[in-house]
């Protein structure tokens, strides 16, 4: 109903300033290098399937370069003064902020996110991310008191697909103001805009070996997570390989910081700002296509306003347009890659199958790419796969409660422990549930919020460490 | 004619009690001579597992125990073992330790509890932070236990090691379940009745006795067990317990020092790896 009367011309962002080279090569010891064995892949435009570029392929042998260039430069990098390396990420962070609007097409084309989002949010936060560590480059004595610090060495850093270079700012950036020199790996569907980023590491005249870069796909992550010469591994993906990591380096001296998996709980309450509420519940699961570790996949909605919420969320999902990531108006663009895909209608069907009630407004999805239109089930409970699994996409789980303890029970009841939202007007009520929900980062009246300064992480199997702020320091030290 | 001793008998200590090990098994500790100081439990991995429920089950209250309770308590703990401090000298010199060497590990012992029973209304604003975010939102990471915490307590020291342990642990709103040293198992018991007369409520601190090399890996990979703390050297068992505790992704703490008596052996950072980060925003504009 909303679809007739409210109709948008294309406002597609400019792609002409964007230059996109047709091959790239790893970044190690300061060089774009070939890959040993010669092995490159395709990076393909999700929301077309087209090719954008062919990446080279880290092998054993690459992995094995860029770890003895970072220990090479450790020395020297560890020893310099914080106040340098603090300058060198300063420049890191201006240089990001200068080409901002070509990194955030590029991270649009690569991955399939709406510009809205990498232009306001990604982009912004990766430059913000840097400036903010560049900072405590000099000051580290005044967040560890009564004790030295030192860095870790070597860090071996694997990031994911959902935000690529701002996952790049939040394993650099700390690792770098702390001392240590850096294998990062991006993720094999986004690889362009980190690769971007070594040209700005280039360019800011880092010491070569500092930073190296290297892609590939899952076994370029496992030589990094193997090297015998790697300190440190910090990871951000899913539990399963999360778990496969701690094991890995068991009776090894490396350090670990593990992101992962999330089943994040959103509470309604029937005396919440409602509207603001179902904003809140949009933004929390249909925000970057629901490929948000700490999406508000589950929705808990009090018995007695659930009829309001779930029409006044059906209502809003109406309008939300699902099309071309480039273009200003998309508030959904395209799935990251076929086989995340794949995985989400599978979780669809198992929601059927299993006594689910779904919706999806009525949307005209492109023909070209991998789409999913926003959707939600009804009908379900605690022990619904979907209810209990992480999709990773645009699906919403939503129970209804009657008490508070009741709610707690629930939305505690799950392996994960990263994320949790609640909405209620009642000041009391947001303090006893923030205190009780066992989660790494709790937003009341408000989700999906993010700042360099604010420590992010998980409890129990969502993994261990914290990213960002003061706290997310302590990853990247030693102590005398 | 001269008196009979009475001699202890030595049992677990679960959820505030003494029972025996539910598997009837006991092991003998023997004096350097190799005469019986005592047959100790041997508690089984059954034990170990009901213990789990039991200390999961007290965490909640004790974890939103005020601050200032959990310090008082603290502090009672040490006012009881100063009030038996002969008695533990006595049960230290039997386990094969020098007397001077016994007195000075338990004065140790009783100022250590003192020491973290005054961060217990401290350590959270010591790690805890208002966030300055960019946008319109009030932010704020506060620390929380991270739960029941598994610990294999340190071989020497018995005594003094064993408070090294649990008390950074319990300060911070933890339930713990603990094995003792096991070749010096006796200070732990006799330390479970200290417990048991602070008001230290049943289950938050549950004692074991038994063999490490039983008992280790059940720790490492219990599922609803969210940090393991292994004190000792063993590389393979270091090993074993991180491959054991990705099963949950357990949180693991490992010390591989022997000695417990320098300033260096308490700080608030015990405290703090037991902890997890929240971090908590809302919105600032209406």
């Amino acid at each position: 109903m909303f679809k007739s009367s409210w109709t948008y011309h294309e406002a597609p962002e400019s792609t002409d300033h964007i230059q996109i080279k047709e091959q790239y090569e790893l970044y190690i010891n300061g060089a774009f290098t070939k890959p040993v064995e010669g092995k490159y892949f395709d990076t393909i435009n999700p929301s077309n399937n087209q090719k954008i570029a062919s990446i080279a392929e880290a092998s054993k042998k690459d992995v094995d370069k860029a770890v003895k260039a970072a220990k090479k430069a450790f020395k020297g990098w560890a020893a310099l003064s914080g106040k340098e390396r603090g300058k060198y990420i300063f420049r890191i962070a201006r240089l990001i902020q200068e080409r901002a609007r070509e990194f955030a097409v590029i991270e649009s084309l690569d991955g399939g996110k709406p510009i809205r989002e990498s232009r306001d949010i990604d982009i912004p936060l990766a430059a913000n991310h840097f400036f903010y560590y560049a900072g405590w480059a000099d000051k580290l004595a005044y967040a560890f008191p009564n004790r030295k610090v030192k860095p870790v060495g070597v860090a071996g850093q694997i990031i994911p697909w959902n935000f690529p270079l701002l996952m790049a700012a939040w394993k650099l950036a700390p690792a770098l103001a702390t001392g240590n020199t850096v294998v990062l790996k991006p993720a094999e569907t986004t690889p362009l805009t980190a690769l971007k980023l070594a040209e700005i590491i280039h360019d800011s005249g880092l010491p070569k070996g500092v930073v190296n870069i290297v892609t590939g796909a899952g076994a370029t992550g496992a030589e990094i997570v193997n090297h015998p010469e790697v300190d440190k591994i910090a990871f951000t993906g899913s539990t399963g390989v999360g778990k496969y990591i701690q094991n890995a380096i068991a009776g090894t001296h490396k350090k670990v910081t593990l992101e992962l998996g999330g089943k994040g709980a959103n509470i309604i309450f029937e005396d919440a700002a409602i509207d603001q509420a179902v904003e809140g519940i949009i933004n929390a699961i249909f925000f970057n296509q629901g490929h948000v570790c700490c999406a508000g996949s589950r929705l808990f909605v009090q018995e007695s306003v659930a009829n309001v919420v779930i029409q006044k969320l059906k209502d809003r999902m109406e309008t939300l347009i699902v099309g071309d990531p480039l273009d200003k108006n998309t508030d959904i663009g395209a799935i990251n890659s076929k086989k995340q895909l794949q995985t989400i209608e599978n979780y669809i069907k198992i929601g059927l199958n299993e006594g689910g009630e779904i919706y999806q407004p009525n949307c005209n999805l492109p023909k070209k790419g991998n789409w999913c239109a926003p959707t939600l089930f009804l009908n379900v409970s605690q022990s619904h796969r979907i209810v209990q699994e992480e999709i990773f996409g645009p699906v919403l789980a939503i129970q209804t409660f009657r008490t508070i303890d009741e709610v707690i029970e629930k939305a505690n009841n799950t392996p994960y422990g990263l994320s949790a939202g609640v909405w209620t007007q009642t000041g009391s009520k947001i303090f006893h549930l923030t205190q009780k929900l066992n989660a790494g980062v709790i937003w009341a009246n408000t989700f999906n919020k993010f700042d360099a300064t604010s420590p992010f992480g998980g409890y129990k199997e969502s993994g261990f460490g914290r990213e960002g702020g003061l706290h997310g320091l302590s990853s990247y030290v030693t102590f005398d | 004619m001269s008196r009979l001793d009475i001699h202890k008998t030595y049992k677990l200590y679960i959820g505030g009690k003494f029972p025996r090990t539910e598997s009837g098994r006991y092991y003998a500790v023997k004096n350097k001579q190799g005469s019986l100081i005592a047959n100790m439990c041997l508690a089984s991995r059954k034990d170990f597992r009901n213990a789990v429920v039991i200390a999961r089950k007290a965490q909640t209250s004790w974890g939103n125990a005020s601050a200032l309770n959990k310090g008082q308590i603290l502090y009672r703990i040490a006012e009881m073992l100063e009030s038996r401090k002969e008695q533990f000298i006595a049960e230290l010199i039997t386990q094969g330790e020098e007397a001077a060497k016994a007195k000075n590990e338990v004065d140790l012992a009783i100022d250590r509890l003192v020491y973290y029973a005054g961060w217990s209304d401290k350590y959270q604003q010591i790690f805890s932070a208002v966030n300055p975010v960019a946008s319109s939102h009030f932010n704020f990471s506060n620390l929380e236990p991270v739960g029941v915490v598994a610990i294999v307590a340190p071989e020497e020291q018995s005594l003094l090691g064993l408070i090294s342990m649990i008390a950074p642990a319990i300060v911070g709103g933890n339930s713990i379940i603990v094995l003792a040293s096991e070749s010096k198992p006796l200070t732990a018991i006799s330390f479970a009745e200290v417990l048991n007369s602070s008001d230290v409520p049943a289950g938050v601190v549950n004692i074991l006795t038994g063999k490490r090399a039983e008992l280790t890996s059940q720790m490492a990979s219990h599922m609803d067990v969210n940090t393991i703390v292994y004190c000792g050297k063993d590389a393979a068992v270091i090993k074993n317990i991180n491959e054991l505790a990705s099963n949950n992704l357990k949180r693991t703490i490992f010390y591989k020092k022997n000695d417990w008596t320098s300033e260096e052996s308490q700080s608030p950072y015990f405290i703090e790896k037991m902890q997890e980060v929240k971090t908590t925003w809302h919105p600032t504009e209406i």
